[in-house]
């Protein structure tokens, strides 16, 4: 009896958070979604309501070939950046976590005041533009890829170096006395290993830096290196009178990460509380 | 010779992650302090002493970023942990669809700001807006949420909260799974009620939890700037102008020195909330 008063608990209030739920978390995309397929004159009056004339494809088409296909090449560039920042911040990332937790020493006191840095203290806009104009890196793809595995690392090291505390050093043993050089141990060996957080490392931070807006803003201007992010925001006063595209352009960039997220839940639910560290 | 073996693991595995990190951030982070110093247009720097931060804390609008930013970190850092709390404990209670209800409570997290910055200008119109409409219908007059001088803050805070409580909330989850139900057993036993045991167990046993959370939301507060910039762009006036974007405007009218200062103000500020919040997290856990 009190067995079924429990359930019948449970289902009621389940219900009803899913009824709060929908309205607040479910409604926006909803609003998102429909926004996107209807025609300009519906869309801009901004209602909750069932589009009268479907129209996603031609909004598609449109928010695709504005100002010259620029979103196509924004989703290029911002797919090089994510690819390359990643794969960096994967290896540098082992790399440091591995030597901090094998090698104890008074230098890994100065490795971890750099984490804790890295994590709290906020990029010093102007002084890295200045950097990045010294080396010939400002406005750049590639200079952009260096800031991303620049904020991105101290986040890797810690998620890599817990994960390395796991791994018995009889393996490291065995492949050095079988003689396997230091970076032999570490490629072949070590890294296979670690598989498992690095899946959770590049779902976590490809979904951070493709979302990024900021970092771009400031270090690379200029209409031929425009990222996703950035298309919206430059979208946002063009289509001042077209919502609908706008909203389309809106609807595009949340599709990957709703499907890192369909694919790839159990790992990034893992990065984001084993590591807990960044937001 | 060869007397001492080199160690399996070689220093200049650091290296490359070392050269990145001290170019890119340690450089220009140590730069800032003197560049804050100077009259700068990022190629001659002219030391003119503590004149911008004399100005920073002279002009109102800078000041009204300073303490609209203090404002937005502290609203949205205590209401993420106490939504993420109750969100969490509410999601590992058995309730129907909880798996679904977890993920659709996350899913914001990983949206594009910018995106969700939009989507809520739209959603928050004081005439044609959703949400103001559907006040309307149950008969509630809504506010100019955005476009209020007095509350444009407060609803950039309320839309960096409906993105984000869904991370607190992972932590939290992960935070409760920790606690062994022993505790909820005896404290049953002793004949503690549901309320007692949110209050004598379930908060002081999911603190590491709260101690990331806290700590986590704070520091994304202080430094916020995209969802801002999406939605009123510190407007109207300067009514939530915080400290990310003051920089950002500053550097936009080519005041280098200027927005340097402000870079260095923001980060003693993240320090000085933080270390010491660190320091009293950590004390009060050997105390346990």
């Amino acid at each position: 009896m009190s067995l079924r008063r429990d359930f019948a608990r449970r289902r009621n209030t389940g219900i009803l958070a899913l009824l709060v739920a929908t309205v607040i978390f479910i409604l926006p995309f909803l609003y998102i979604f429909l926004m996107a397929v209807k025609t300009k004159q519906e869309a801009s009056l901004f209602l909750f309501n069932w589009p009268s004339e479907w129209q996603a494809w031609q909004n598609l088409v449109d928010v695709v070939q504005t100002r010259n296909y620029m979103l196509l090449l924004a989703y290029f560039n911002s797919t090089v950046i994510t690819v390359g920042a990643v794969t960096l911040l994967v290896i540098f990332g082992a790399m440091v976590g591995y030597v901090l937790q094998r090698r104890p020493s008074g230098w890994n006191k100065l490795i971890y005041a750099c984490i804790l840095i890295g994590l709290m203290v906020p990029p010093a806009i102007v002084p890295t533009i200045w950097v990045l104009q010294g080396l010939g890196l400002f406005k750049t793809i590639h200079g952009m890829i260096f800031i991303q595995v620049a904020y991105g690392l101290a986040f890797s090291v810690l998620l890599y170096r817990s994960f390395i505390s796991t791994i018995p050093r009889d393996l490291d043993e065995a492949a050095i006395i079988d003689g396997a050089k230091p970076w032999q141990v570490f490629f072949k060996v070590i890294l296979p290993l670690l598989k498992p957080v690095t899946v959770t490392l590049i779902v976590v931070q490809s979904i951070a830096i493709f979302n990024d807006f900021t970092n771009p803003l400031y270090y690379l201007p200029g209409k031929e290196n425009v990222t996703v992010q950035l298309t919206l925001f430059n979208f946002q006063s063009q289509f001042q009178s077209q919502y609908n595209l706008l909203f389309m352009n809106i609807l595009l960039v949340t599709i990957p990460p709703l499907l890192v997220f369909i694919f790839f839940n159990r790992q990034i639910v893992a990065g984001m509380t084993s590591g807990a560290v960044k937001g | 010779m060869a007397s001492r073996r080199p160690s399996p693991y070689p220093y200049w595995f650091v290296l490359p992650a070392a050269v990145v990190f001290v170019a890119l951030f340690l450089v220009p982070t140590v730069a800032s302090f003197w560049f804050s110093l100077t009259r700068w247009d990022l190629f001659d720097a002219e030391f003119i002493g503590w004149d911008n931060y004399r100005q920073f804390f002279k002009e109102p609008f800078l000041v009204q970023g300073l303490t609209n930013t203090l404002i937005y970190a502290v609203v949205t850092s205590g209401a993420k942990t106490v939504l993420g709390l109750l969100l969490a404990v509410l999601l590992t209670s058995g309730i129907w669809m909880q798996g679904f209800l977890r993920s659709v409570v996350f899913f914001p997290v990983l949206v594009s700001t910018i995106g969700v910055g939009i989507t809520f200008a739209a959603l928050m119109h004081p005439t044609r807006g959703v949400i103001n409409l559907g006040l309307e219908s149950i008969g509630i007059d809504g506010p100019a949420w955005l476009s209020d001088p007095a509350l444009a803050l407060y609803s950039v805070a309320l839309i960096d909260i409906w993105k984000g409580v869904g991370l607190a909330t992972l932590i939290y989850i992960a935070g409760l799974a920790a606690i062994a139900p022993e505790y909820y057993e005896a404290s049953r036993i002793d004949g503690a009620t549901r309320w007692q045991q949110f209050w004598r167990v379930t908060v002081p046993l999911v603190r590491p939890a709260t101690v990331t959370v806290v700590t986590l939301s704070l520091i994304g507060g202080l430094r916020s700037f995209d969802i801002i910039w999406a939605t009123t762009r510190g407007g109207p006036g300067f009514a939530s102008d915080v400290l990310a974007s003051v920089i950002y405007k500053q550097y936009q009218a080519g005041f280098y020195g200027l927005a340097t200062a402000g870079n260095v103000i923001l980060f003693l500020l993240i320090a000085i909330i933080i270390l010491p919040l660190t320091y009293w997290f950590n004390k009060r856990e050997v105390d346990l």
